[in-house]
C-alpha cells in the first residue's frame, strides 16, 4: 500500500518531474585534501530517494579527477559530473567501480567509456547481471532511472599502487560482499574508500555474500593505516568503528543461521527471530535481516541435514 | 429427521448468512474465481483466523518464497489445500496431516505478488480459509530451474536428506528432496515435478501425505511437526513419485 501511495504521489507530480528530471540534490562534502564524498540516505531504494542510498566520491588530482562509483542511475552520474565541474575544471580521467551492485555502477553512462575501470570479476558480473539489475531498479525507484542503460567498464583493474597526479592510490582486490570487491586506499590523504565491504549504522546487504571471505577482507582493511573511512553506505568515519560493526553483524548473522539450522528451525521462523538491540539500531534492519535469511539460510540448513544413503534410482 | 432446536436453526441461518456475506480479508480480485474453481458451488467455505499462513511481507527470491501453514488450532483437520490467487498455476500443494499436526512449512515459486492461502477441511466438510499477501518482483514460475541447466540433478534425482529433532512440543521432521520441480511454463522445458509423497514412521504408520504441484520450489524442503504423543520415532520413511514415475524412497534417521 505504501508503495502504491508513493506511486500515486509520483503520478500526481509527473508533469513537473518530467520537465525537470530527478534532482538528486548532490552536495559534495570535502572530507580531506582534494577529496569529496556524496553521501546517500540510509534507506532502502524508493521513488523518493531515486536510489541515492549509496556513498560515491571523487578525488581531484593534478592530472585530473578520479571518481569512486558512479551511483544508481544515469541522472545521478550526470549530476555527479555537474557537481565535479562546480568543484574543479580538471577533466574526469578515471571512474573506478567498486563492485557490480546496481547502486554503484548504473551512473556509468555519464562518463567516457575509456575512463570506466573495475576488477575483472566485476566487469564480467556487470556484463552478465547488469541488465536484470537495471530493470529491477526501474521498478524500485521509478522515473529517476529514466534512460539508464548498462555501460560495462572497459579497463580491468589490477591490485597494486597507481600514481595519479600526485596521489598514491592503492587498489585492493578483495571479495566477500560480492565475488569482486574493490577497495581504494589513497596513501596521500589517508582516505580509505571501502565500497560495500563496510557498512556504517546501516544493515549490510548479502545477495552475493560469502561471509567467511568478507571477514577476511575486513581484516585486510582494518590493517591499513587510514585516517578517514568512506563506507559504501552510512556516514564517513575517522576510525575503524564501521569495520568492527560490519564484522560483528556478519559474525552474529552467520552464527545465528548456523545455530538455527542445527536446531531445526524453518526459514519462516528464522525470519521472525528477535534481533539484538545493538543491531536493531542499524538502519533498515527489518527489511535486510529477512533478505539475508533468504540469501544465506539455505546453505546453513543444507549443512544441518543428514544425507540418506537409500534413495531410489530412477 | 429430528427437529432442530429453534436456536440452532437460527444459529445455522445466521452462520450461513455470514458465510455468504464474508468479504475476502485479503481483498483479492481473484477470490471469486478461487472459490468457484477449487471448492465447488455447494461447499461451505469460511474465512477463519485459526488458519494461518506465514510468509515474508516482501519475498526476496520469487523462486523460493518461504511459507508456513498452521491449521492446528482447528480440531479434526482432514486436508489442507494451499494456493496462490495470482499464480499461473494456482494450486501449490495439498496435505493430509493424518497423524502429524496440521502444520507444514515449505517454499514456493510466485509469478507475481499474490495472496497465498491455505484452506483446511475439517471432518464436517467445512473449508476454513486463511492467508497472507506476499509482495514479490515475480517471474518465479516461468524461469527454468537451476537443475534443468545442470547435469547434477540427473545423478541426484529424488535424493533425500533430512533430520528429526526432539522438541518439547513434539518431534520435528525436515526433509529435502533433490528435484528440479519444473513448472512447464519455461520455454522447451516440460513440467517435471514431484506429485505425491507419503511420510511414515518405523511401524508403517502414515504421519502425513503430501500432494505437490508445480509451484513448489526446486529441491523441495518440508518442515513438519508431530504431536507430543508420538514419542517412539526412531526414523521416518519417505516414499512417493514424480509425474514421470520416478520414485522417492528413503529413510531419514534421527
Amino acid at each position: 500500500m505504501k508503495r502504491l501511495l508513493a506511486a500515486l504521489a509520483l503520478i500526481a507530480c509527473l508533469p513537473v518531474a518530467q520537465a525537470a528530471g530527478f534532482d538528486y540534490r548532490l552536495a559534495p562534502r570535502q572530507i580531506a585534501p582534494d577529496t569529496w564524498v556524496l553521501e546517500g540516505a540510509q534507506e532502502d531504494f524508493s521513488f523518493a530517494n531515486g536510489g541515492r542510498i549509496v556513498n560515491t566520491a571523487f578525488v581531484v588530482t593534478d592530472a585530473g579527477v578520479v571518481v569512486i562509483d558512479s551511483g544508481p542511475s544515469r541522472q545521478y552520474g550526470e549530476q555527479t559530473v555537474a557537481a565535479i565541474a562546480r568543484a574543479t575544471d580538471k577533466p574526469i580521467i578515471k571512474v573506478w567501480i567498486t563492485h557490480h551492485h546496481p547502486d554503484h555502477f548504473l551512473g556509468n553512462q555519464a562518463f567516457a567509456t575509456r575512463t570506466l575501470g573495475a576488477l575483472e570479476r566485476t566487469i564480467s558480473d556487470i556484463a552478465a547481471e547488469g541488465k536484470a539489475f537495471n530493470e529491477n531498479m526501474y521498478r524500485l525507484v521509478g522515473d529517476a532511472m529514466r534512460n539508464t542503460e548498462v555501460a560495462v567498464p572497459t579497463e580491468a583493474l589490477v591490485p597494486g599502487i597507481v600514481e595519479i597526479g600526485g596521489h598514491r592510490f592503492e587498489l585492493l582486490a578483495l571479495d566477500g560482499h560480492t565475488a569482486g570487491d574493490l577497495a581504494v586506499f589513497d596513501h596521500s590523504t589517508g582516505v580509505l574508500f571501502a565500497g560495500d565491504l563496510v557498512f556504517h549504522d546501516r544493515t549490510p546487504t548479502t545477495p552475493h555474500a560469502t561471509i567467511a571471505r568478507w571477514l577476511k577482507s575486513l581484516d585486510v582493511l582494518a590493517a591499513l593505516p587510514f585516517k578517514q573511512l568512506v563506507p559504501g553506505h552510512g556516514p564517513v568515519a575517522a576510525d575503524a568503528g564501521p569495520i568492527r560493526q560490519t564484522r560483528d553483524y556478519l559474525k552474529w548473522l552467520d552464527a545465528l543461521l548456523t545455530q538455527s539450522a542445527a536446531a531445526g528451525l524453518d526459514m519462516t521462523e528464522v525470519m521472525r527471530l528477535p534481533l539484538p538491540k545493538v543491531f536493531r539500531q542499524m538502519a533498515v534492519i527489518d527489511a535486510e535481516f529477512p533478505r539475508s535469511v533468504s540469501h544465506l539460510f539455505p546453505a546453513a540448513e543444507e549443512a544441518a541435514l543428514n544425507t540418506t544413503s537409500s534413495h531410489a534410482k530412477h | 429427521m429430528p427437529r432442530l432446536p429453534r436456536l440452532a436453526v437460527f444459529g445455522l441461518a445466521l452462520w450461513a448468512t455470514l458465510a455468504v456475506a464474508q468479504p475476502d480479508p485479503l481483498d483479492s480480485a481473484r477470490w471469486g474465481d478461487m472459490r468457484a474453481q477449487l471448492f465447488g458451488a455447494d461447499a461451505q467455505v469460511v474465512f477463519d483466523s485459526r488458519v494461518s499462513v506465514i510468509g515474508p511481507l516482501t519475498a526476496e527470491d520469487p523462486m523460493n518464497v518461504p511459507i508456513a501453514v498452521d491449521a492446528s488450532a482447528l480440531p479434526d483437520v482432514v486436508e489442507v489445500l494451499v494456493f496462490a490467487d495470482f499464480n499461473p498455476i494456482t494450486k501449490v500443494l495439498a496435505f493430509r496431516p493424518v497423524a502429524a499436526r496440521a502444520e507444514l512449512a515449505f517454499r514456493i515459486k510466485l509469478q507475481q505478488s499474490s495472496p497465498v492461502r491455505a484452506a483446511a477441511r475439517t471432518t464436517d466438510g467445512v473449508w476454513h480459509v486463511g492467508g497472507t499477501w506476499v509482495i514479490t518482483t515475480g517471474g518465479g514460475c516461468t524461469v527454468p530451474s537451476t537443475g534443468s541447466a545442470s547435469p547434477e540433478w540427473q545423478r541426484r534425482l529424488n535424493e533425500v536428506s533430512g533430520r528429526i529433532w526432539s522438541r518439547p512440543e513434539g518431534n520435528r521432521v525436515r526433509l529435502r528432496i533433490i528435484h528440479p520441480m519444473d513448472t512447464g511454463l519455461a520455454a522447451s522445458i516440460p513440467a517435471f515435478y514431484i506429485e505425491q509423497l507419503s511420510i511414515t514412521d518405523g511401524q508403517h504408520r502414515v504421519l502425513m501425505e503430501i500432494d505437490a504441484f508445480e509451484p513448489v520450489s526446486e529441491n523441495p524442503l518440508f518442515t513438519l511437526d508431530l504431536p507430543p504423543a508420538i514419542t517412539d520415532l526412531g526414523a521416518v520413511q519417505i516414499t512417493g513419485r514424480d509425474n514421470n514415475g520416478n520414485k522417492v524412497n528413503a529413510q531419514v534417521a534421527r
